[in-house]
């Protein structure tokens, strides 16, 4: 019989699975979806940024013909919120609103213009507060708290210590000290948040489908919130467009559809506007860093001391924990012997922030490589060069117990030094023209789940029919990443079938087994694994039963092009769906397989107060360089060219893993460059896509990607997080590019023209003076 | 308000209505046709993911009020594949799939019929014309460069028609 030479999947252009419906109109999202009888959801938002509530009456809007619920604060009690530590949300706002678009009250009816309407047939009474817009002055405040259980309006606090920060210093030749002002940025995914809920009172149950990356959580939240035990409730996860974060912890209006949906006893759907996204936000926290950074002559660190204030808006989100990872991911870059670290997450009148692309890391990531490159200038030190002199040396464990196996930083440092010209370039090009570099990393999933306990972090499900059609069950959350196509690659190659026998349904609480959701870039590594696992468990079954018919031995077997065969004598085969009728149990109508995954033990971090921020099984890398042209009229700052060299471990679909690396840049981009949530006392100025200046193809820069395979130890197949890592890096790779174009360091973002031009002018006088 | 009888044209069929005359395209697309391949990004045609064809004509679905359009031949993203007769995919449909163009896929269908437009008054453009024509579609996973390479794959099977299968590099 022919001999089938099969390509793995894994490492292959595989078209994501789901494309054809996405290409055609096809695919579904959840405002796409329509039951019968579906009311129209709108929420009451706070005009104010803080305010207490006196009295709120409904009944004007309860008998405008058409409304068939109204609820508020006074139904929904119970308080939520994504960490256990910072449930201080409830579904509709009882005592205070703490926020402009706060949420008040919701309204289900017939149609949007009787919900709109009865929207302003709610009389609210409102006792003003003074608001506290500026972190620095709010975690001063002693009265008109936001929380009154937080003092000075302090979300939370960390002081770390790691090694001698004092003696770092002492053993430095040279030591700077500067202060980084970010702004805050905003996710903006395409899709607007929107939420289906339907209620079954015979039953007692709730079916909510939710443009959600946390099915799960959001499943907890509901069952918490609605008072309901967990098995009445189920989340669906249909097609997600875009989440970046924000879409990463409940929001709002899935509380709120689905206690108008058991109150109108209909079902209820809610999709927010886009200005209403823009409010509901949980976006990147402007932050202020001040950082103090010790190395010797000849370019070693010795001491980093950072004092980090984030401006968290004013409900706790995921703040705590981008707090801590702002400070723990200073480490598992470069070798840093000494780390004091002090962060401050403050509360303010304003939308919560919370967890977007690159988490914590991001701005920091941009103060410390400024000042890196800062610091090899003066020094005399080539930039790439300084990077070579710090590395770490894995395997290895960082000051903060931060375990690193897999290190591609060398090798991405080497690429985009050589992709980039770099020699040829820097200082070397003409005024106004210019080249930077920089370095970032992410975490390929958190070591530890935001719910401590012994649990796997994700199970995965596998069911193969008689006729050999593998399906696979999880709770993985596709959202554009390509989660489902790397599910039915590694499983297809642990299987050794065709792509096309296996299929996948995900994200389904009632049908798929845990997964804690697509956020901290955890889904290759976690999902992946687990997914591994449970081909790993069919496939031995599909074996043991194998070998019994074969007369051979399991480990004598192996599958490859839907055949099962003998290593010692590959003529003997037998057909992969005739093995797995072999291998289905007497009574049994399918064969089963689970797999499941948990970090180990030695990744988990350290035992100190806010260790269990940071660690992960595996860090990705990156290392950039970026091309500018900077017009010293104007200050207008052009970026020509990106290159990104990102250790993914193993690219197992290098076409998710390119786009992954561009948007990352991309979105970096947009952060270096134009985007910025503009606030005057509270409200947004600019909660539109144009406005808040999402840019267009017109302004995107051609990036080069360059895939760097370290194979982590424990990766599936070698594979490592792609999707969050190249965002931090390109931020402070535009601004060394613009001190190599026209001599200037940019130390507040955006990098507007303004800017740009008084840095030089500045730059000018002082040089007259001299 | 009073309900008026329209027809509309909409991917080679007759469809008729009873509805207000302020009624949006976009929203009788989805709503009243079942048609959700159009998307609503943004509500302030910031984003282009309500794009159709009118008459050939990339327009946002969200600026136009559907009885106004009772002559137009309209063309949404569930037409591009059945325009071509064969119920094909098209050439455009197949570079996305094949370079990744759709991450998300929220912005693809009004990205999808924006580059339809310029390949059919346009069937060699430059990268400069590709990436003026998608300006008014805002996308946010892909920087735009995977999107771009659909539209030059797109043009590769047009010319070549080659089967669906990924591009070495």
């Amino acid at each position: 019989m022919g001999q089938a030479v099969l390509k793995s999947p894994i490492g292959a252009r595989v078209p994501m699975i789901d494309s054809a419906d996405k290409v055609t109109g096809k695919g579904v999202y959840t405002d796409d979806m329509a039951l019968p009888g579906t009311l129209v959801g709108k929420i009451l938002h706070s005009p104010h940024a803080h305010a207490r509530i006196l009295s709120i009456d409904t009944s004007a809007a309860e008998q405008l013909p058409g409304v068939k619920a109204v609820v508020t604060g006074r139904e929904t009690p119970v308080k939520y919120g994504i960490l256990p530590v910072g449930h201080d949300e409830t579904i509709f706002a009882s005592d205070k609103v703490r926020y402009v678009g706060d949420n008040v009250a919701g309204v289900a009816a017939e149609s949007a213009e009787i919900a709109e309407q009865a929207l302003r047939l709610i009389q609210v009474e409102y006792e003003v507060l003074p608001a506290w817009f500026d972190p620095e002055k709010s975690m001063l405040a002693e009265r008109d708290l936001i929380h009154e259980e937080k003092p000075h309006n302090l979300e939370k606090d960390y002081h770390h210590h790691f090694g001698d920060v004092e003696k770092g210093f002492e053993a430095a030749d040279y030591i700077r000290q500067d202060r980084f002002v970010c702004p805050e940025v905003t996710h903006a995914a395409l899709e607007p948040h929107s939420t289906l809920a339907r209620y079954d009172s015979e039953a007692g149950t709730i079916t909510v489908w939710s443009s959600t990356q946390v099915p799960y959580y959001l499943m907890l939240n509901l069952a918490s919130t609605l008072q309901m035990p967990e098995e009445k409730v189920r989340v669906i996860k249909p097609l997600v467009g875009g989440g970046f974060g924000g879409k990463s912890e409940v929001i709002p209006l899935e509380l709120a559809a689905a206690v108008l949906s058991r109150k109108a006893r209909q079902p209820v759907k809610i999709t927010y506007s886009r200005e209403e996204v823009f409010y509901a936000h949980r976006g990147r926290p402007g932050q202020i860093v001040e950082l103090k950074t010790g190395i010797t002559r000849d370019g070693s660190l010795t001491a980093v001391e950072a004092r980090i204030i984030q401006d968290g808006g004013a409900y706790c989100s995921y703040g705590v924990v981008t707090i801590l990872y702002s400070g723990q991911l200073l480490n598992a870059m470069y070798d840093i012997p000494s780390v004091k670290f002090d962060g401050y997450r403050v509360l303010t009148n304003k939308p919560a922030c919370g967890a977007m692309r690159g988490h914590g890391t991001v701005n920091t990531r941009f103060a410390f490589e400024q000042q890196l490159n800062r610091m090899a200038s003066v020094l005399g030190i080539d930039p790439v060069e300084i990077r070579r002199r710090n590395l770490l040396k894995p395997p290895c464990m960082t000051v903060n117990n931060l375990r690193v196996l897999s290190y591609g930083l060398p090798e991405c440092i080497d690429k985009v030094e050589e992709r980039s010209g770099w020699r040829e370039k820097y200082r070397k090009l003409p005024y106004g023209q210019g080249i930077g570099i920089a370095c970032s990393h992410y975490v390929s999933g958190a070591a530890n789940a935001i719910i401590r306990s012994g649990a796997p972090h994700t199970t995965v499900n596998l069911s193969i029919d008689r006729d050999g059609m593998v399906t696979i069950f999880t709770g993985a959350s596709e959202i554009g990443q390509g989660s489902d196509t790397l599910q039915v690659q590694v499983v297809a190659a642990e299987l050794g079938v065709d792509l096309d026998r296996v299929k996948i349904i995900a994200a389904d609480t009632a049908r798929t087994p845990v997964d804690l959701g697509s956020y901290s870039s955890r889904v290759t590594f976690m999902a992946g694994n687990a997914a591994i696992a449970a081909a790993r468990d069919v496939k031995n079954k599909i074996l043991t039963a194998a070998a019994a018919r074969m007369v051979t031995t399991p480990e004598n077997l192996v599958i490859e092009g839907n055949q099962v065969m003998c290593l010692d004598d590959r003529r003997l085969a037998m057909n992969f769906a005739d093995a797995v009728r072999l291998a289905i149990a007497d009574g049994a109508e399918t064969l089963e397989g689970t797999g499941s995954y948990r970090p180990p033990q030695e990744a988990t971090g350290g035992r100190f107060k806010g260790a269990g921020v940071g660690p992960s099984p595996a860090y990705s890398y990156c290392a950039q360089t970026a091309e500018v042209t900077v017009d010293p009229e104007t200050g207008q700052v052009t970026v020509d060219r990106l290159i990104a060299a990102h250790d993914c471990g193993k690219a197992i679909n290098p076409i998710c893993v390119e786009g992954q690396v561009i948007g990352s840049v991309w979105m970096g981009l947009g952060q270096a460059v134009q985007e910025e949530m503009m606030w005057r006392s509270g409200r947004l100025m600019n909660p539109g896509l144009l406005e808040y200046r999402s840019a267009s193809t017109l302004e995107s820069p051609p990036i080069d990607t360059i895939i760097v395979e370290s194979n982590d130890p424990e990766g599936p197949f070698g594979a490592k997080e792609a999707g969050e890592g190249s965002l931090a890096a390109t931020i402070p790779a535009v601004t060394h590019a613009i001190y190599d174009a026209v001599g200037v360091w940019i130390d507040t973002l955006p990098i507007t023209p303004e800017k740009v031009l008084r840095a030089i002018e500045e730059k000018k006088k002082a040089e007259l003076r001299r | 308000m009073t309900k008026e009888l329209v027809q509309l044209r909409i991917n080679g069929q007759t469809h008729e209505l009873e509805i207000e005359a302020n009624r949006l395209l976009l929203d009788v697309l989805r709503r009243d046709l079942g048609l959700t391949g159009t998307k609503c990004g943004c509500d302030d045609s910031s984003c282009g993911a309500c794009t159709v064809l009118v008459n050939g004509q990339p327009q946002m679905s969200c600026l136009m009020l559907a009885a106004s359009y009772q002559d137009a031949e309209i063309t949404t993203i569930e037409g591009v594949a059945s325009g071509n007769g064969a119920g094909e995919l098209d050439p455009l449909q197949r570079g996305f799939m094949i370079e990744g163009g759709a991450q998300c896929g929220f912005c693809t269908p009004g990205m999808i019929l924006s580059a339809k437009h310029l390949l059919d008054t346009n069937p060699e453009p430059t990268d400069q014309e590709i990436a003026e024509a998608l300006s008014g579609n805002l996308c946010r996973c892909t920087g735009y460069l995977q999107i771009f390479a659909s539209v030059r794959k797109a043009i590769e099977l047009m010319r070549e028609r080659q089967p669906l299968e990924a591009s070495p590099r």
